[in-house]
């Protein structure tokens, strides 16, 4: 490993200062569960390493209806996925934060570092994107949010300029006759990386026969996570049989574009996505309420 | 480069000086003598190097020195209390769970978190708050046996 400086600011505008007048590479550092085994491997080498867990803001986890949820960028997993507002009313992020590595590594790993690795294989990601979130980014300029989603420009590549960190994911309160859902296929029960997952998200109009809108993303099957759009425009509207999922399914998986590699062949991805959106639209619509 | 840091480990109070690049596992060992946890695949698969970090197991191998300032760790080397072994330390011994012993230390720390959350786990509820631990001898039965009779040699004791 090379050598490196690091610092651990207690405040935000100490931790974008210290990021900006970097000369080289310089890394924000949360749970380390990815960044450290990378520099182990030499994959990558930050001169400096900004340990990000000792800024408030960064460490916040708080819901109510109107703000919905709020979760600072370096909030564990093992803490996101036992907040009791959390396992209540975002059942699909719950329990996609319960599927990252093991309890030790859930103990560390935070769901800001998850899109900040942007793998697109993170297990947390697509949750955060059906629930329609938002993330915050702080920076030398100052504050800006966008959608989720517009986050991830490619495999471990993200929208963060010099000097900026990813400071809050927000989501906001589902809403009535809502639920959602996230599945992924991995060839063991547990500590794997998904050979494809999917989010999916529907809310139904008041009377529960039809669907107002549904989300729906797929992981590890694209260089980003990816919205599903033409499955999701296709249910807007329709009462959700068996038939129209399977359909959905049909259609998710053109939004697919995903290589074959060590973990599964291109084509069986894509029939992952197929059965994956059709299992998690259901699931999602069990836990409509 | 180096830097001083505190930490309690086991309870007790150390002042060291670690290079940034050390992990916590490697200043746990080669600095303070803690050999309990130990390192296997170096990566967050295995689990050899779980140590109790703030009353959270976490891999200490994924941990820079640095970060743990101020942190209480607990190692195996602090589970047994006043000489007398814990249930679970007790229970491995009794159930033959553990051969060639390196996986051992992780696996008491993962095994005694869950116990302390959850008292009566189900063999499930077992297999999944170890998925963190690997071992290359026993096949898993008889350290999920440990376990189970660790949870009620507690829950007679409680």
């Amino acid at each position: 490993m090379h050598e490196f400086a690091y610092a651990a600011p207690r405040s935000l505008p100490e931790a974008i200062d210290l990021l900006s007048r970097a000369e080289g590479e310089a890394r924000p550092l949360a749970g380390g569960t990815d960044l450290i085994t990378q520099m182990k491997e030499n994959r990558k080498s930050p001169g400096l390493v900004v340990d990000v867990k000792r800024i408030p803001e960064l460490n916040a986890l708080s819901w109510d209806e109107r703000q919905g949820l709020r979760i600072g960028a370096a909030v564990s997993c093992t803490r996101i996925a036992t907040f009791a507002p959390v396992q209540e009313r975002y059942p699909a992020l719950a329990e996609a934060c319960a599927l990252v590595g093991s309890i030790q590594i859930q103990n560390r790993a935070a769901l800001g570092g998850n899109f900040c690795n942007a793998a697109p294989s993170a297990d947390a990601v697509p949750p955060v994107l059906s629930y329609g979130g938002t993330v915050l980014i702080a920076g030398p300029g100052g504050q800006r949010a966008l959608a989720a989603e517009d986050f991830f420009v490619g495999p471990g590549q993200t929208v963060l300029g010099k000097g900026e960190i990813l400071m809050e994911i927000t989501i906001p309160t589902p809403p009535v006759h809502s639920g959602a859902a996230y599945l992924r296929f991995i060839p063991r029960e547990e500590m794997d990386i998904a050979v494809a997952g999917v989010g999916s998200f529907v809310q139904l109009n008041a009377n529960g026969t039809r669907c107002e809108r549904a989300r729906i993303t797929l992981a590890a099957v694209a260089p980003t996570p990816v919205r599903a759009r033409e499955a999701e425009d296709f249910l807007a509207g329709k009462p959700l049989d068996a038939a129209t999922l399977t359909q959905a399914g049909e259609l998710a998986a053109k939004a697919a574009k995903p290589i074959s590699d060590v973990r599964s062949s291109a084509a069986y991805r894509v029939e992952l996505v197929k059965v994956l959106t059709r299992r998690t639209l259901q699931k999602a619509l069990e836990r409509v309420s | 480069m180096k830097r001083e840091i505190d930490l309690q480990v086991n309870g007790e109070s150390y002042s060291i000086v670690v290079d940034t690049r050390e992990t916590l596992l490697d200043a746990l060992r080669y600095r303070l003598g803690f050999m309990g946890p130990k390192e296997g695949c170096g990566n967050g698969n295995c689990g050899s190097c779980t140590v109790s970090v703030n009353g959270m197991v976490a891999d200490s191998c994924l941990i820079f020195a640095v970060e743990a300032d101020g942190a209480e760790v607990t190692t195996v080397e602090g589970v047994a209390v006043g000489g007398k072994l814990h249930p679970v330390q007790q229970a491995f011994i009794e159930n033959g769970g553990l051969q060639c012993g390196f996986c051992t230390p992780g696996f008491i720390m993962s095994a005694k978190a869950l116990l302390e959350q959850n008292p009566n786990p189900t063999e499930q509820e077992i297999r999944l708050a170890l998925s963190g631990n690997l071992c290359r001898c026993t096949g898993y039965d008889k350290i999920v046996r440990a376990v189970t009779a660790a949870s009620q040699a507690l829950s007679k004791v409680a």
